[in-house]
């Protein structure tokens, strides 16, 4: 038997509804029909008077789970796709990201944003938001890169005290398969080692993580050991896994599909070079999606996105200096 | 249109509508006076950032605060002194709040009408027009959820905040749960300095609620009885499953937007027009014509309002300051989930 990045976050919002009577789910198309990609797959039926169809309101619908959450519910809400969520922004940015420093009342909510490239879906089903989200005091933002993450991220984000975006990429949830379901995980901001090596460091996240792991697999029969970081969190960002990683390694590329401008690479690589500019054998390098809308047709999405290819090519110009 | 619906009663009343008015008054005066303390420490310095002031809204305001029972939700917005007090606000929460005492519920971290104990039902606005309306939804989905069903919700918002997304979203969202919303609009004539026709072209405001299948009402939000009578209806409707009502009031803001704002932009002709009426003074005609205080006892509740004020003041000026070294310079709450990198500190 085998599991699904998708099928991981159904269960695991199956799981937060079994065990705890606060959690309810709020979004478009959720209820009966069971979501846009069926992550809420008979939860309605499973879960009676738990999982609620929202209009097409994504203000209103993160406004909603504030005033839940006031009231000390743990609302999920679905996002039919991250790039919506920019019509809830002023919701999660300043009500609910501000509403504990504000009032000391906390604001347990998840939104989950179903986010990141996948051919052919073009410029308005395909944005990666998480460097807008991390930017704003007050949100946690998870980037699972795997099926386990999936699972136990998502359920710890439902019982966190504060607001959390969770990012789950659209290209892993067929694609990316467990044999089971994890009982443990690593404590939510704490990165992971998803491939030891001591030439490179390659810093990345949710769909970019698979990416680096198939260039550190490319680089790999040319001598080249790549160690590959997956963040699990881009906020609270695990600095200090990053920098110990630097420093077995000299060397560091980070990888991200969002835009190029500010972001997650950038915040890394700041980090590094102002805390760890000692431990730098060569200058650090970041990878981004082109600063251009993200494009439909194939050919151009590929090219538009890090893939393995433009990261093994990367590192490979690092490694020869 | 703007006699007192009272009137047609020729003197009667009942002693609980006499005393509706009555604690609707003392709490309309104890506003416009806690309004002109703030004035006055605005103006002399004493207050940082904007001060706001509810002046000729306090009718339609403090009407909201007395129809509803503590165990409601209340959110507030701008101009709502009077509504607030009558929701149970002390004046040390509001004045704590107002010249950023530490030991006020915001301590220091927000200011001026930016309050509340959301714990209790009254929740602390944000700037952003229209998008406190969802989040009452919010609370009264999430009583339903838990199986309470007698709260009401109520919000408010002038002229302006309708035009916003957020209002649209929100109201049609309550219709689509049926929740026991009441939002107040009060049409004060302006946003900011702009005037209705160029904020919005239907005929009347409440002519909305009908699109939205909400409840209309209407009312003149210069009239304190009015207001007591049609905010009372409204709420009672909610409370009984009527689902939302939408109330809009229609009046004058007697002030700036804020008190750096001279409000040159008022035409006098509307200053002129029973829409400028002041409300306080309309509420003190009211209770003495019908005998239900005397001027001797307007003066003590008066005197006994600003003592209450000024001894607050005093007391919260003694207060500390917020402490920057001191701060949690944190907005998460959980403390395993904070970041640990810190920039260099100047």
């Amino acid at each position: 038997m085998s599991i699904t990045y998708l099928e991981a976050i159904r269960e695991a919002q199956a799981v937060a509804l079994r065990d705890d009577p606060r959690v309810f789910i709020y979004g478009q198309d959720v209820g009966a029909f069971g979501g846009a990609f069926k992550a809420t797959k008979n939860l309605a039926k499973e879960f009676p008077g738990r999982v609620f169809d929202a209009p097409i309101s994504e203000d209103a619908m993160v406004g909603l789970a504030v005033g839940a959450a006031i009231e000390g519910l743990r609302p999920i809400i679905e996002m039919q796709f991250a790039d919506f969520s920019t019509a809830g922004f002023n919701q999660i940015v300043n009500q609910a990201a501000t509403l504990f420093w504000r009032t000391n009342v906390p604001c347990s909510l998840t939104v989950r944003l179903p986010f990141g490239g996948t051919s052919g879906s073009g410029p308005f089903h395909s944005q990666s938001l998480e460097t807008i989200y991390a930017h704003y005091p007050g949100l946690i933002v998870m980037t699972p890169a795997t099926v386990e993450d999936a699972y136990s991220m998502l359920i710890a984000a439902v019982a966190i005290d504060d607001p959390v975006i969770f990012c789950e990429h659209k290209f892993l949830y067929y694609h990316l398969k467990a044999e089971a379901l994890p009982s443990e995980a690593l404590p939510i901001g704490k990165a992971r080692i998803a491939r030891e090596g001591r030439d490179l460091t390659i810093v990345a996240y949710s769909a970019m993580v698979h990416e680096a792991l198939a260039a550190a697999a490319e680089l790999a029969p040319e001598g080249w050991q790549i160690e590959v970081v997956d963040l699990r969190t881009v906020k609270p960002l695990d600095t200090d896994t990053v920098m110990a990683s630097v420093a077995r390694t000299g060397r560091l590329l980070c990888v991200g599909e969002a835009w190029p401008w500010g972001g997650v690479t950038a915040e890394v690589i700041a980090r590094v070079a102002s805390e760890g500019f000692g431990l730098l054998d060569v200058p650090p390098q970041r990878l981004n999606a082109k600063d251009t809308p993200i494009p439909y047709h194939p050919n151009l999405w590929a090219a538009h996105r890090p893939t393995a290819r433009a990261i093994a090519a990367a590192a490979r110009k690092m490694l020869r200096l | 249109m703007y006699q007192t619906v009272l009137d047609a009663e020729a003197g009667g009343g009942s002693a609980a509508l006499r005393d509706l008015h009555l604690s609707a008054y003392r709490f309309m005066l104890q506003a416009r006076l806690l309004d002109e303390k703030l004035a006055s420490l605005y103006r002399a310095g004493k207050i940082h950032g904007g001060v706001f002031l509810s002046r000729g809204q306090e009718a339609l305001s403090v009407s909201i605060g007395v129809s509803l029972r503590k165990t409601d939700v209340f959110s507030p917005l701008i101009r709502d002194s009077a509504g607030r007090l009558a929701f149970g606000e002390s004046i040390l929460d509001a004045l704590q709040t107002c010249l950023g005492s530490a030991l006020g519920p915001m301590r220091g971290r927000d200011g001026n009408v930016h309050r509340g104990r959301p714990r209790d039902g009254y929740l602390a606005m944000i700037s952003h027009l229209g998008a406190m309306i969802s989040v009452v939804n919010g609370t009264l989905f999430a009583r339903r959820f838990k199986g309470i069903t007698d709260a009401v919700g109520a919000t408010c918002i002038g002229d302006g905040g309708t035009a916003t997304g957020a209002f649209h979203e929100a109201l049609n969202q309550a219709a689509v749960e049926k929740l026991p919303l009441v939002l107040v609009v009060a049409n004060n004539q302006y946003a900011y300095s702009t005037p209705n026709d160029r904020e919005f072209a239907c005929a009347d405001l409440a002519d909305r609620a009908v699109g939205y299948g909400v409840t209309p009402h209407s009312v003149d939000g210069t009239d304190l009885s009015a207001c007591l009578e049609v905010m009372g209806r409204a709420v009672a409707q909610a409370r009984a499953g009527g689902g939302p009502q939408l109330v809009v009031a229609s009046l004058l803001r007697l002030c700036g937007h804020g008190e750096h704002d001279d409000a040159g932009y008022i035409d006098p002709r509307i200053k002129n027009s029973p829409l400028g009426r002041d409300c306080l003074k309309v509420a003190e005609d009211i209770l003495l014509s019908r005998h239900w205080a005397d001027a001797s006892e307007l003066a003590s509740w008066r005197n006994e309002a600003v003592r209450a004020i000024e001894t607050t003041v005093a007391r919260v000026q003694r207060e500390p300051a917020p402490d920057p070294f001191a701060e949690q310079w944190t907005a998460v709450a959980g403390t395993d989930l904070r970041e640990t990198h810190e920039e260099l500190g100047v």
